[in-house]
């Protein structure tokens, strides 16, 4: 059975990894490779690593940066942030980037991703948008200069697949470090409108906010930043809960919660005096491969 | 147990990197050419790949790759592993953008996965195996393991024996093939977390006495 993908998003401000509030306000988290390491062993189905600093400062995300995130993180990462040349694409792909991501390349030159499609296929190539809600409709957002673009977020939604995206990734400026949960009209709109696989992102605050937007979108994926960031083994505690929901999601994680309860907000709540004791007594072999 | 030696064939396409830290990260001496002299001496070869069929033809050409891979591979039956672009290379022809010859070590043509509403093309994410056939790739896994695929076109082979697992878009697309000593996967385990590396594990430990 094929499987909604649960992301995790990494915004990069000069080389720390933070968290993003309302694309102004920004929290520091800490190096790439660990944050891609945690979220590795925690079971997350794909990164998504973006320098939000690159383009404005005319350069492109890191290769060593990727290489250092790829190299303890099996899981695939797509690398974003200032790529508008080809030998960027290539250096990036060399150093273990899996998909790439393009913003502003794409709306400046629309040309350019077809040509990495050629080069490395549609499955690639990632177009990031960013949506913002504006009077009952959405516009495109342009975060170097911090106004709306003038082309139409349908417009630009056909531009990118015509041109050849693999997938869409669109986030969203008003729900960015909201926490109040995925903005299920456009993402309902957007995936109808778009033959591509749609990755939705912005105001994840916990798994329910997951479920709802596999209810009642056609999105392939979930993406949240921040939230993964405040607890230990909090991607396996949103799986859990989208899985117990009845949907479609991979639970391969090392460390299984299943049997435990957990409240309202998906955090854990203790064992039982009983299971604990048990606990003692058990002993967990870690698993050789 | 003996060390085996693992060679990843360098023709200057796809994420040769990934593939290279996920069998390092199982202990593996493993190195990265395009040099005959080490392909040969190495005991297991894996083909990654990822991109464009046609530039990856083209590569495998240019650097003169094609009958020592050839020769290693079907008259000194070395073990070698295909990785998505890389197993599409082992049909006998691609129709992406146009039509080229591939390697024709596996018969079969590689086609563009057919649109459909609900299973939008490219097939990007987690699937899960529906194994086939016993094959040693699958010695560490269960039926319906996840691994990661993200691909526009997918194999068919002529001989429907050859297929060791399938997965499930809307129809079934091939996952896997094996033709004796010579094996594929659609999906990349370098970047399915456990999975891969029990796959990369299986591959290396048990190819080596299977032939």
């Amino acid at each position: 059975m094929f499987k909604k993908r649960v992301i995790a998003v990494l915004p990069v401000l000069n080389n720390i990894v933070v968290q993003s509030y309302g694309f102004k306000k920004y929290l520091p988290v800490g190096k790439a490779e660990i944050a891609a390491e945690f979220l590795n062993s925690w079971g997350i189905d794909e990164i998504v690593l973006v320098d939000i600093s690159a383009g404005k400062q005319g350069r492109f995300i890191s290769p060593e940066m990727v290489k250092k995130a790829s190299s303890r993180c099996f899981t695939p990462i797509t690398a974003g942030g200032g790529i508008s040349e080809l030998w960027q694409a290539d250096q990036l792909i060399h150093s273990g980037a899996d998909k790439l991501c393009f913003n502003r390349s794409f709306f400046e030159n629309p040309g350019f991703i077809r040509d990495v499609a050629s080069q490395y296929g549609n499955q690639c190539v990632v177009v990031a948008i960013d949506a913002i809600a504006e009077n009952d409709t959405w516009r495109v957002f342009d975060y170097s200069t911090g106004l709306n673009r003038s082309i139409s977020l349908e417009e630009a939604l056909k531009q990118a697949e015509e041109n050849g995206a693999g997938e869409i990734f669109l986030n969203t400026v008003h729900k960015d470090g909201s926490f109040t949960g995925f903005d299920i009209p456009l993402f309902k709109w957007v995936s109808e409108q778009v033959s591509v696989p749609v990755l939705a992102c912005g105001g994840a605050a916990s798994g329910s906010d997951f479920i709802t937007l596999f209810n009642e979108t056609k999105v392939s994926a979930g993406c949240a930043g921040n939230f993964f960031h405040f607890a230990e083994h909090a991607v396996n505690l949103t799986k859990q809960m989208i899985y117990k929901s009845g949907l479609e999601i991979r639970m391969e994680t090392q460390a299984s919660y299943i049997a435990n309860q957990v409240n309202l907000s998906g955090r854990l709540l203790k064992k039982s005096e009983a299971d604990l004791d048990h606990l003692l007594y058990i002993k967990i072999e870690k698993e050789v491969i | 147990m003996k060390s085996a030696s693992v060679c990843i064939i360098d023709y200057g396409v796809g994420n040769t990197h990934s593939v290279f830290n996920a069998l390092s990260y199982l202990g593996y001496k493993v190195k990265l050419s395009q040099d005959a002299s080490v392909i040969e001496k190495s005991d297991v070869l894996l083909l990654p790949g990822v991109g464009a069929f046609e530039a990856a033809k083209h590569n495998l050409q240019q650097r003169g790759l094609i009958p020592v891979l050839n020769e290693q591979v079907l008259s000194n039956k070395k073990p070698i592993l295909g990785i998505c672009l890389g197993m599409q290379l082992m049909a006998s022809y691609s129709e992406e953008n146009g039509f080229f010859e591939g390697l024709n070590w596996i018969p079969g043509k590689v086609i563009r996965i057919a649109e459909n509403t609900s299973f939008p093309v490219p097939h990007v994410g987690w699937n899960q195996l529906e194994i086939k056939k016993q094959s040693p790739l699958f010695s560490r896994l269960n039926n319906e393991s996840h691994f990661y695929f993200d691909h526009s076109y997918h194999f068919v082979p002529e001989n429907p024996e050859h297929i060791a697992a399938h997965c499930n878009y809307g129809t079934p697309l091939v996952a896997s093939l094996m033709n004796e000593n010579i094996m594929g996967v659609q999906f990349h385990p370098e970047k399915s977390q456990i999975n891969g590396l029990k796959l990369f594990r299986s591959f290396v430990q048990e190819a080596l006495q299977y032939v």
